[in-house]
């Protein structure tokens, strides 16, 4: 695999791009009357920094062959990625104002016959690691310096799935996969590690023949942006994988920690306070 | 996207739904974090999970088990939003939650099924009779084990979760699996009925079930058997077959109609496989059908009907209405419901064109 450029974007830009996925978290939760708010901040800073300082893709050319792919184990949280989609200039910021009406392009899950940017639709859990190692595998024989990154959530650990594919990103020495999991502690039923352990992963996915990269705080910027240069561009033979132990609902102090923030909306009193706390923040 | 005026609280949208505060005074907040202080407005998961208050399930397994029946309960990872919750705390040694692994839980409901338990799978019907379907075949019908499943917000009942979350495929997948019982309770009286009727069956069998916010249909569990039928409305000029949300869509068509002068039959088509004979033979005598479902018209519950129809020679003009053999917009569902014409003016639309 090729190393690719880093964009020269700095930590307070990325600070604002993150802080901009959790503005528009809470603007179109409150278009549709339901979001999956934790979610959406727990992968702020992984999703800014991966798409804005990463990622090669271009907005005029979505299907540019030699991009960069991005796919979400965790489709749910789409709604922290299309604010990103469309401020790089896949889709006019009008759409976001759609976000879950009827005949929109936007639902909760990302669909890649609707939204330019989306390189997979997902929405059923596991299946996305799969598509990437397809991606991997097909960009590799083609020799496009293109890299693909998967982002999955804790409780898709459980998923048989992602062993399978696991196994065939190691068999095939996929040094242009990258896993990220996001391990926020909250799923439909509650902690994840309570209701189905996986713990120790980092061993797990060692022993599945991964290199693999722990951040113990999934929103420090720094150490965020540091996993993903040496994940992108310091290739060895072996996919990469990054688990980051995020917080639900971070940048909210109300929806911090737990499952119950998972999915919730906020009457404006609330979201007032969430939009004053998020504005006020300073993450990473 | 940096005008500040951008974020702060709108208005409410018209035709959205929201939880009210009477809506949340009949739920059981225990878990919820939001508590006194915070608007009357906010909600958050375990508020929404209260509103599916037709899915019975873990209550009336409770009771089973009450009675006697050595009923185990199998999830992943959706034991709250499917409600069968209060079942594994009543119950913890009979309540075995697999985390997002259904094709596990699948395989593992089938071994249990093998030491002598009732085992009942509780998961969404796309996670579980689409994805599953190959476990559901093999480990449980081709073995013939007594094992039930209910697969809940079947058809488009997630809304605005997108296409991914639409199941209306699963009849079709269900339908052509051998040994394999298929029906739809379409309220939570029906699900009582369903589990509580079918107890002493010694076979696999799938229940089709709604996301729980459903308006009721029966004041009290309905009676119930396999292969069986319950007539809800007499009409002379045509006949709905109904399943599902399509139940309480044709009775109010019905009323909509009887203004007109038009007498709809109704009938609650619960038992999918084995399916009703005599009650579409009624129908055909009585001259237009009609089929209701939310799931694909092209290999659903209209399609068996058909079959019947054509097998039998029963020569009745056949109207289905369904989901169109294409995939589903996303939205919120009774946006969709009217636009696939699956509510009651839907119903009684297609009623007054198929008679015109």
């Amino acid at each position: 695999m090729s190393k690719r450029p880093v964009h020269d974007v700095d930590k307070a830009a990325l600070r604002e791009k993150a802080r901009l996925i959790r503005l528009e978290t809470l603007r179109m939760t409150d278009i549709c009357g339901s979001g999956h708010y934790g979610s959406s901040f727990s992968m702020a800073e992984l999703v800014a920094t991966l798409y804005y300082r990463f990622m090669h893709v271009n907005p005029a050319e979505p299907h540019w062959p030699d991009r960069d792919r991005f796919t979400m184990g965790k489709g749910h949280a789409a709604i922290g990625l299309f604010p990103v989609l469309s401020d790089l200039g896949f889709f006019p910021q009008s759409w976001l104002d759609t976000y879950t009406r009827f005949k929109s392009p936007l639902g909760d899950h990302p669909d890649m016959k609707k939204v330019p940017g989306v390189d997979f639709s997902s929405g059923s859990i596991g299946h996305n690691l799969s598509v990437s190692v397809g991606m991997a595998l097909g960009t590799r024989r083609r020799g496009s310096p293109a890299r693909t990154v998967c982002l999955m959530g804790d409780g898709e650990q459980t998923e048989g799935q992602i062993w399978e594919a696991a196994i065939s990103g190691a068999h095939w020495g996929l040094d242009n996969l990258v896993g990220i999991v996001d391990i926020n502690a909250a799923g439909s039923d509650g902690h994840p590690q309570e209701t189905m352990k996986t713990e120790p992963l980092r061993a797990k996915w060692a022993a599945f023949g991964w290199r693999t990269l722990v951040l113990d705080d999934g929103h420090d910027l720094g150490a965020v942006s540091r996993a993903l240069d040496t994940a992108l561009n310091e290739p060895d033979g072996r996919p990469t994988c990054i688990l980051a132990y995020t917080v639900s609902g971070k940048g909210v102090s109300f929806m911090e920690g737990g499952w119950e923030w998972h999915l919730g909306f906020l009457g404006p009193k609330d979201l007032e306070r969430a939009y004053q706390e998020v504005l006020q923040g300073s993450i990473g | 996207m940096t005008d500040p005026s951008r974020w702060t609280p709108q208005p409410r949208a018209p035709g959205m739904s929201y939880i009210s505060a009477d809506m949340k005074a009949a739920i059981d907040l225990s878990e919820s974090r939001v508590g006194q202080t915070e608007d009357e407005a906010t909600w958050d998961m375990a508020a929404s999970l209260g509103l599916s208050q037709q899915l019975t399930t873990g209550a009336v397994l409770t009771d089973l088990v009450e009675q006697g029946h050595d009923i185990v309960v199998c999830t992943a990872d959706l034991g709250r939003p499917t409600q069968v919750i209060g079942f594994g705390r009543r119950h913890p040694d009979r309540y075995f939650n697999f985390g997002i692994a259904e094709r596990n839980m699948i395989g593992a409901a089938a071994g249990l099924a093998t030491t002598g338990h009732l085992p009942v799978i509780s998961n969404y019907s796309f996670f579980l009779a689409l994805m599953g379907v190959e476990n559901i075949r093999n480990d449980i019908c081709y073995p013939g084990l007594n094992v039930r499943m209910i697969g809940t917000h079947s058809g488009l009942a997630m809304g605005f979760y997108g296409t991914s979350h639409h199941c209306n495929e699963d009849i079709g997948a269900l339908r052509a699996i051998a040994g394999l019982t298929l029906m739809a309770p379409c309220d939570g009286h029906a699900i009582h009925s369903a589990f509580t009727h079918t107890i002493g069956h010694d076979g696999p069998i799938y229940f089709r079930a709604g996301r729980g916010r459903e308006k009721p249909v029966y004041d009290s569990p309905p009676a119930w058997h396999i292969g069986g039928s319950n007539t809800l409305r007499e009409g002379r000029h045509a006949t709905v077959l109904a399943i599902g949300n399509l139940v309480a869509a044709s009775l109010e068509a019905a009323d909509l109609l009887r203004a007109e002068g038009i007498e709809l039959g109704v009938v609650d088509m619960y038992s999918i496989a084995p399916i009703d004979r005599d009650a579409i033979r009624r129908a055909a005598a009585q001259g237009l059908v009609v089929t209701a479902e939310e799931h694909n018209v092209s290999s659903g519950f209209g399609s068996a009907v058909a079959e019947v129809i054509a097998e039998e020679g029963l020569g009745a003009r056949l109207h289905r209405i369904g989901m169109p053999d294409q995939y589903s917009l996303l939205g919120p569902p009774t946006h969709l419901y009217r636009h696939y014409g699956l509510d009651a003016e839907g119903v009684a639309a297609r009623v007054r064109q198929a008679l015109a």
